[in-house]
């Protein structure tokens, strides 16, 4: 039996005492200026790839940007924007039109994949301005503490219980219709997602950057914002981008069937579909592709969306 | 040593995990009598919440149990289907006494609700048939609750877990792991979250309801003054694997495990300045071969790194898992 | 109690002048001449100028605030170009048609889209989630009117099952009208024939209209099982026996569900936004399917009223999610 001895301190092997022995560890030797550290960049990219839907998403996303990019050089009847070949009016799919033709003898085919530019172009360029409202109002609105936030609020507020769709189709209305006039009613309903959002972000960060203490250092609001909130707050704005991408399509093809939107001849889908009812239902694929080519489009934002979500709030990570 | 009312032998537990398997149990070794109350001490993350999971079939998706046998009044608990332990064990035979209470409860369902379940499915037949069963469920439970010194326990099953205080929460979860009779209770931490002066009183309630209804109790904890003062046998579990087991009184006096009597050294009780253990816990992902505690052991020779775990038992059933006491004429099979 | 209902209540009423002051403002900035705007393409100088009367163009802005809000409260939106009737009366009489098509979305999406929902949180990871997680993605992303032609495609016209639009069909004599919902009245006056008739009749646009709505819900209901399935009092059911089937669809959904209703909240405006289109399409005589006439004709005092009434709706529909989200959760009672 051994006698009791106290424990001896035997060498220190504890993780701190590797660190500060000089060694450095591997978190220390990969440490970036934005405190990113470089496997932690790589890690994300794996957890992404391992969410298949995702994925999916992503490949359907690049694989729309792409057929609006190169629409027109692909598409078998480019000229079918404003052509009209009556002899071929309303035939079913063949081998020479995949999706059949129209009403006026259009290939549907060419008429899906040229209208993918439009609906991307409406969809960015509503994202774009409803966050170049949105953000800076978010960041004013989340930065000051002052009236002046609360005043910005307020008006969020009202225009988030506003029905968004109605006050789309009244201010397109109103604004005489038109496809520019629908994009800016869009957007005019849509900034307030991004403004709650980026006020949100900003009040947390500005309590676990603790500006206060770095005003009173005498750190510039601009060097504040631009430098230390802005980066961090962006991630939950891209995911809604995304998601809001897919869902000003889906909207945007309301709009067009409702004629409020895109004018004939523009190849838009939601006006394709407008125009098919009349010939249902023996021409059934005039209104089913362009409905196919909306599904695919908004499925692919919405997936890329919900995976970028995923990788950004931690909170909702599930481990798969 | 008589028949052991729960036995576990060799178990060894694997958790699958994003950063590879970790070994959580490896060579977890102890056995309960019937009547006594045995305590299972070690540090946060050492395994013991583990072991109980295993025991009542509750553990995470992912978790492989390697080898070894959980032996429940004659039954491997490990070969029983998720339909039988449902049935048979768990909430019937064996009694489960969460660590807080506060989340442990359902906080939309009131008292009565969530304590009437379990009789529902797991009363013992009293023979008296279905009629009126639920009148004497409930009038059962008030009886519990009563003993248990909850005050106004009609009331109480009306009432939703928020409303009443730590203690008394406490007491709730106590009653409803003795409401259908069960041969073994097992207490995960039940006085952690609770004050100095309520830990006493619960402490004291389960010793006299283990003497009352004569129950075997599995106590977990890591808190060795209320194992001092609650349990008759001690279980010492370091990293996954039980290093020391006996009877408490004698552990307290005599420790043989280097783990051991540093613990009890670092005892406010014992020690004069506020002290730890040099070193940390080996992670479970990085199983080292040899004793898991060598890297802090003060008496660690050069045999422990490459030693297998191995339990040396001798004649009064003390066992201990450390070169220091293989001793070859106490060994006995295990 | 009551104190929490009235506060609730009167905190909407900033929302609410929020709502008059937008679409005060929509019709006197955007167009050219509001007067004109407002009296129609086919109007008379005469008509014109005795619309700047009625309404006060010609006052200054703050007498024609007042102007406005005292014809709001009298319910005085103008005569409708189409139907000739003050717009107030056609709202009045379409109101009950829209509503008993939305309540019946909400209602389906709810009752088929909890249990969805529960089964996709249960069978995490498995292939029960998978299908229905890809069924909610689908099904958000599908444009309603695209979905309400393509059913309109295969039952009515295909295969002759259900008729292609309308809320009756032609000739029947209707019930009394005693809660405006035609399922409902049909049932009291005993009338089982208008029933069925009616029930066929709201089976496509129900469908349609209630598909993202269904979405939502299984996919947030989804994300609230998980959520709670991980909380400890889980593991402690389990430990003490609760048989597996009461755990889930008793003491898990309860408390996942609790999250879910504001959600639920918020998705009845999305329905009545949705029910502009849906109506339109399956000629459902409602506030929807009279907003998308007003649009094609250009009639101003409609849409405004329609946004106004919309916008009403709404709120109050927040302010009954927000009580409704309050009386489930035991733990908010002490607050009331």
């Amino acid at each position: 039996m051994q006698p009791q001895t106290a424990p001896a301190s035997g060498p220190l092997l504890t993780r701190a005492g590797r660190g500060g022995r000089g060694l450095k560890t591997f978190e220390d030797k990969h440490q970036t200026a934005t405190g990113f550290d470089r496997p932690a960049r790589l890690l994300i990219l794996r957890k992404f790839a391992r969410d298949i839907p995702a994925v999916i998403g992503l490949v359907i996303v690049v694989f729309v940007i792409a057929i609006a990019i190169i629409g027109p050089w692909i598409a078998p009847y480019p000229g079918d924007v404003v052509a009209s070949h009556l002899l071929q009016r309303l035939k079913p799919p063949s081998a020479g039109f995949p999706f059949g033709t129209d009403n006026l003898g259009r290939d549907i085919f060419s008429r899906v994949i040229l209208g993918t530019r439009g609906a991307l172009e409406v969809a960015l360029a509503v994202v774009a301005l409803a966050a170049a409202i949105g953000v800076p109002l978010g960041l004013i609105a989340g930065y000051t503490t002052s009236w002046l936030s609360e005043v910005i609020m307020r008006v969020t507020d009202v225009f988030l219980s506003l029905p968004q769709l109605i006050l789309a189709l009244a201010l397109a209305q109103l604004l005489k219709p038109s496809l520019e006039s629908a994009m800016l009613a869009l957007a005019l309903t849509y900034w307030p997602f991004f403004t709650r959002l980026v006020f949100a972000e900003t009040r947390r960060l500005r309590v676990s950057l603790f500006v206060d203490t770095l005003q009173g250092i005498g750190a510039s609001t601009a060097r504040i914002v631009f430098a230390h909130i802005l980066p961090n707050a962006i991630s939950p704005v891209i995911v809604r981008a995304t998601i809001g991408l897919g869902f000003t399509i889906l909207v945007a093809a309301v709009l067009g069937f409702l004629g409020v939107g895109a004018t004939p001849p523009q190849p838009d889908w939601g006006l394709t579909i407008s125009e098919s009812r009349n010939y249902l239902p023996d021409a059934w694929w005039y209104a089913t592709f362009p409905g196919l080519a909306i599904l695919l489009a908004v499925l692919g934002f919405n997936l890329l969306g919900d995976g970028l979500r995923d990788l950004v709030d931690p909170r909702l990570r599930r481990s798969r | 040593m008589a028949d052991p009312i729960i036995e576990i032998r060799s178990l060894r537990l694997t958790i699958k995990t994003d950063e590879g398997a970790a070994k959580i149990l490896d060579h977890i070794d102890f056995s309960l009598e019937r009547g006594r109350i045995l305590g299972i001490v070690g540090e946060s993350g050492c395994g013991k919440s583990t072991i109980i999971r295993a025991i009542i079939g509750i553990l995470p998706a992912g978790a492989r149990v390697e080898t070894g046998t959980i032996r429940f009044d004659g039954e491997d608990l490990l070969t029983l289907s998720e339909h039988e332990l449902n049935s048979r064990i768990r909430g019937s035979r064996i009694g489960f006494i969460p660590q807080d209470p506060y989340l442990a409860l359902n906080p939309v369902f009131r008292m009565g609700t969530q304590l009437l379940e379990i009789m529902r499915w797991h009363a013992p037949d009293d023979g008296q048939g279905r009629q009126g069963r639920g009148r004497r469920h409930r009038d059962r439970i008030v009886a519990l609750l009563r003993r248990v010194q909850l005050p106004d326990p009609e009331a109480a099953l009306e009432r939703y877990p928020h409303q009443f205080s730590g203690g008394q929460r406490q007491r709730l979860v106590i009653a409803a792991a003795l409401a259908t009779s069960p041969s073994l209770v097992i207490a995960d931490e039940p006085t952690t979250a609770l004050d100095v002066t309520t830990q006493q009183q619960i402490i004291d309630l389960l010793r006299d309801l283990v003497g009352e209804f004569g129950l075997s109790m599995l106590f977990v904890t890591h808190d060795l003054g209320v194992v001092a003062e609650l349990c008759d046998d001690l279980c010492v579990i370091y990293a996954g694997q039980t290093v020391e087991s006996g009877r408490t009184a004698e552990i307290l006096a005599r420790p043989r495990h280097p783990y051991t009597k540093a613990l009890l050294a670092c005892h406010p009780d014992r020690a004069a300045t506020f002290s730890g253990i040099p070193g940390n816990v080996p992670s479970p992902l990085r199983a080292e071969p040899g004793c898991r505690f060598a890297p802090r052991c003060g008496d660690v020779q050069d045999v422990c790194k490459a030693r297998q775990p191995f339990l040396s038992v001798d004649r009064s059933g003390r066992a201990v898992d450390c070169v220091l006491f293989d001793m070859p004429e106490n060994v006995a099979a295990t | 109690m009551l104190g929490f209902v009235l506060r609730r209540a009167l905190s909407a009423i900033p929302s609410l002048f929020g709502l008059l002051v937008v679409t005060f403002l929509l019709i006197r900035i955007v167009p050219a001449d509001p007067a004109a705007a407002l009296a129609g393409d086919n109007a008379t100088p005469q008509q014109i100028a005795a619309i700047r009367h009625q309404y006060g163009f010609d006052r200054p802005i703050g007498e024609q605030l007042i102007i406005y809000i005292g014809q709001v409260f009298r319910f005085n939106f103008g005569e409708s170009q189409y139907s000739h009737r003050p717009v107030g009366l056609d709202i009045r009489q379409r109101l009950p048609a829209t509503l008993e098509l939305t309540f019946g979305s909400l209602l389906f999406a709810t009752l088929v889209g909890i249990p969805i929902g529960v089964v996709a949180g249960v069978y995490h990871n498995r292939w029960p989630d998978f299908v229905l997680r890809l069924f909610s993605i689908t099904g958000v992303a599908i444009a309603a009117f695209w979905f309400a032609i393509m059913l309109q495609l295969l039952f009515s016209m295909q295969l002759d099952w259900l008729p292609l639009r309308g809320r009756t069909g032609t000739g029947i004599v209707l019930p009394s009208e005693v809660t405006g919902s035609l399922l409902l009245d049909s049932l009291i006056a005993g009338r089982l024939d208008v029933f069925a008739d009616a029930l066929r009749h709201l089976v496509l646009p129900v469908a349609t209209l209630s598909l993202g709505a269904l979405a939502s819900i299984a996919r947030f209901t989804r994300a609230g099982v998980l959520e709670t399935m991980q909380k400890d009092f889980v593991l402690y059911e389990r430990a003490v026996g609760y048989p597996r089937w009461r755990l889930i669809w008793i003491y898990v959904l309860r408390n996942s569900v609790i999250a879910a209703v504001s959600q639920i909240g918020l998705l009845f405006g999305a329905l009545i936004a949705g029910a502009v289109v849906v109506e339109s399409i399956f000629d459902w005589p409602g506030i929807g399917n009279y907003t998308v006439q007003a649009i094609l004709t250009a009639d101003y005092k409609v849409m405004l009223a329609v946004t106004l009434l919309i916008g009403v709706i709404y709120t109050i529909v927040n302010i009954l999610t927000d009580l409704t989200h309050g009386l489930l959760d035991p733990r908010l009672w002490e607050q009331l």
